[in-house]
């Protein structure tokens, strides 16, 4: 490009000696591949321990190679119970969040409003906020509502705690993570298809199935698929609302006091690959999509 | 209907709007006025109780200083490793990019609970990074640990958030038009030679004496001089060999400079949650590193002392909104939220 030009000026004062050329081409790409390593080395321990005989009663130390907990991964008391309801809290709040998430999302991209930025500054403050607050207030509100006279009006619907408060809590969280995926998968959005399709005498509301719901829902489904996965990983908020009924990560969090069993890190790598494959997919979907227009240019 | 389309935008959003006024506007007022309330679980009373709030900055401030100390560690480390990686992912990624950042991500499908007990396994006294630098290289003493100590809970973190300082960062790197670093180089920006060496040096040294004064293997006092100096020599070396060999004028005066959006953004975004972790102090530490969330949650969850821990959490959060809204006047709220989505 400007190889003439650089060739023909001496372009660095103190050019770096051999040694230095050879750092700065490789320092970088070998930093890169340690700290990516470095961020893939607990999911491998995570995986290999699911293979693990643990000598004590806890799965800390490596001990025999062995199948027993991937032959039962539900065989500990409570697990399986765990499972469904981290599965039905993900489910339910998935489908809430995302349907909630995204009609606030179409409206911060489609439209210009007075309280636009107010909106979108508002719905980003439960990202900012720390978990612990987010569960700590959504705990004291449900208690106050135990006490006269919040008591008679909700008819106890938030108090006890339960699969319920759980799900109310998933929803309020995964909620700004929907709009801000959904608006970003929005921005390269070509309006102009909207008005081709009102011209040729369709309604809004024809419009809108026909044309803006395909075009978006790549986006939306990635926006389910991030709250689902949120839902089923979250801790500390599930934590603060979920009373005496356990997710997968709160049944861990009590068990571990006492013990560890392989079957934790034999569910953890099936979540794991699941998720992954669940978002490989979808990304391969989405290009797909994303290319189909260009050919029919 | 025409009349009122300006109705649509809020008929819209009125679901999900009304959702977070229920759930997170309610519950936050709700936690201040507990907050100022007294009594027990059954029947607390709104009473103006300052005393909430005076006991909860006197009683705890060890656990204040641990999240602060923690926190600010945990930002700095992943900075330092955070920055290297975002930048080796947008200027040398190629084609590899998307699947590089795709691998920093990684970590998130998997739960946060199983990456800490991963730490647990991979640092515990019988694990394998023990194993090697105690066991085989002997670069510590027979009975250095690192499970109960500040060390483990400031890696911990620093590992749980990484990802969050570098997806900010690769956004903020990724936009940077190429063709100013070459004007750059066309107008005789070479090496950073010598300034990066003392700039280096300096940052370095300064990195090097933080990790070990908050770590806590050493003090301000004279005493503690042995471990600090060696500390911060090692700290100013890297940093002045970085600076002086691998970072081009260029990059201090170009990169560097358009990628600061993306540095703010990753390092409030680390540091919040760091500051208000438990979970990292509770499986990786001892009673000594516990933080102001280990605090917070045995309030609520153990001693059901719900006025104390709702002023903790809302000093907490008041000191971050305070912090967002300072960062959002900065950098706009476009920015904010953008920044997040990627």
């Amino acid at each position: 490009m400007s190889t003439a030009v650089a060739g023909a000026i001496p372009r660095n004062r103190a050019g770096p000696g051999r040694l230095g050329r050879g750092l700065q081409r490789w320092v970088v790409p070998v930093f890169t591949a340690l700290a990516i390593a470095y961020l893939l080395v607990p999911i491998a321990v995570m995986i290999a321990f699911s293979f693990n005989d643990p000598p004590g009663r806890f799965n800390f130390i490596w001990g025999d190679f062995s199948l027993a907990a991937w032959g039962n991964p539900l065989g500990r008391p409570g697990l399986e119970r765990a499972i469904t309801t981290s599965l039905g809290v993900g489910a339910i709040s998935t489908v809430i969040a995302t349907t909630l998430g995204t009609l606030i999302a179409l409206a911060l991209t489609r439209y210009q409003f007075r309280g636009r930025s107010a909106t979108n500054f508002f719905v980003f403050i439960p990202l900012a906020t720390p978990e612990i607050v987010l569960g700590a207030s959504l705990l004291t509100l449900f208690v106050t509502s135990a006490q006269e006279p919040i008591r008679s009006l909700t008819g106890g619907a938030f108090y006890p705690l339960g699969f319920q408060t759980i799900v109310i809590a998933h929803v309020m969280f995964n909620i700004s993570y929907v709009v801000v995926t959904v608006r970003a998968r929005m921005a390269g959005f070509d309006r102009n298809l909207e008005e081709a399709s009102m011209d040729l005498g369709a309604n809004e509301w024809t419009t809108f199935w026909r044309v803006t719901f395909p075009l978006i829902f790549p986006g939306i489904l990635a926006a389910a698929l991030l709250a689902f996965s949120l839902s089923i990983d979250d801790f500390i908020i599930t934590n603060f609302t979920s009373g005496t009924t356990n997710t997968f990560p709160v049944w861990i969090w009590a068990a571990i006091r006492s013990n560890l069993p392989t079957q934790v890190h034999v569910i953890g790598t099936i979540i794991f690959v699941v998720a992954v494959g669940l978002v490989l997919v979808s990304t391969l979907w989405q290009a797909r999509t994303n290319r189909a227009p260009a050919l029919n240019r | 209907m025409r009349r009122h389309r300006w109705l649509i935008p809020w008929l819209l959003m009125a679901p999900g709007l009304l959702w977070l006024a229920l759930f997170f506007v309610l519950p936050n007022v709700q936690m201040l006025a507990m907050s100022l309330s007294s009594g027990r679980v059954g029947d607390f009373a709104f009473s103006w109780d300052w005393d909430n709030y005076t006991s909860a900055l006197t009683r705890f401030p060890d656990n204040f200083r641990n999240s602060v100390v923690y926190g600010g560690l945990a930002t700095l480390l992943c900075l330092l490793v955070g920055y290297p990686l975002a930048y080796g992912i947008a200027f040398r990624g190629g084609r590899f990019k998307n699947l590089l950042l795709f691998l920093v991500i990684a970590p998130f499908f998997t739960s946060f609970l199983l990456r800490v007990i991963s730490w647990q396994i991979l640092i515990g006294d019988r694990g394998p990074l023990l194993a090697v630098v105690r066991d085989t290289l002997g670069i510590v003493p027979a009975n250095f640990t690192i499970i109960g100590s500040p060390l483990a809970v400031v890696a911990g973190i620093t590992y749980q958030f990484l990802p969050f300082m570098v997806l900010p960062l690769y956004v903020s790197l990724e936009k940077i038009d190429r063709r100013y670093i070459e004007a750059a180089k066309d107008l005789y920006a070479g090496p950073w030679r010598p300034a990066g060496w003392i700039a280096g040096g300096l940052v370095g040294a300064a990195a090097g004496g933080a990790l070990m004064l908050g770590l806590g293997y050493a003090t301000l006092a004279a005493a503690s001089l042995p471990a600090l100096l060696p500390a911060m020599a090692i700290g100013g070396a890297i940093g002045g060999l970085v600076c002086g060999f691998l970072v081009s004028e260029s990059f201090v005066r170009v990169v560097l400079p358009l990628s600061l959006p993306g540095l703010f953004a990753g390092s409030v975004l680390v540091f919040i949650p760091s500051i208000g972790d438990f979970v990292n102090a509770e499986l990786l530490g001892s009673t000594k590193t516990q933080m102001i969330g280990n605090v917070i949650q045995n309030r609520f969850l153990q001693q059901n002392d719900y006025p104390t821990a709702a002023a903790l959490s809302f000093l907490l959060m008041a000191a971050i909104l305070v912090a967002i809204i300072v960062y959002a006047r900065v950098l706009g709220t476009e920015e904010l939220t953008g920044g997040r989505a990627a």
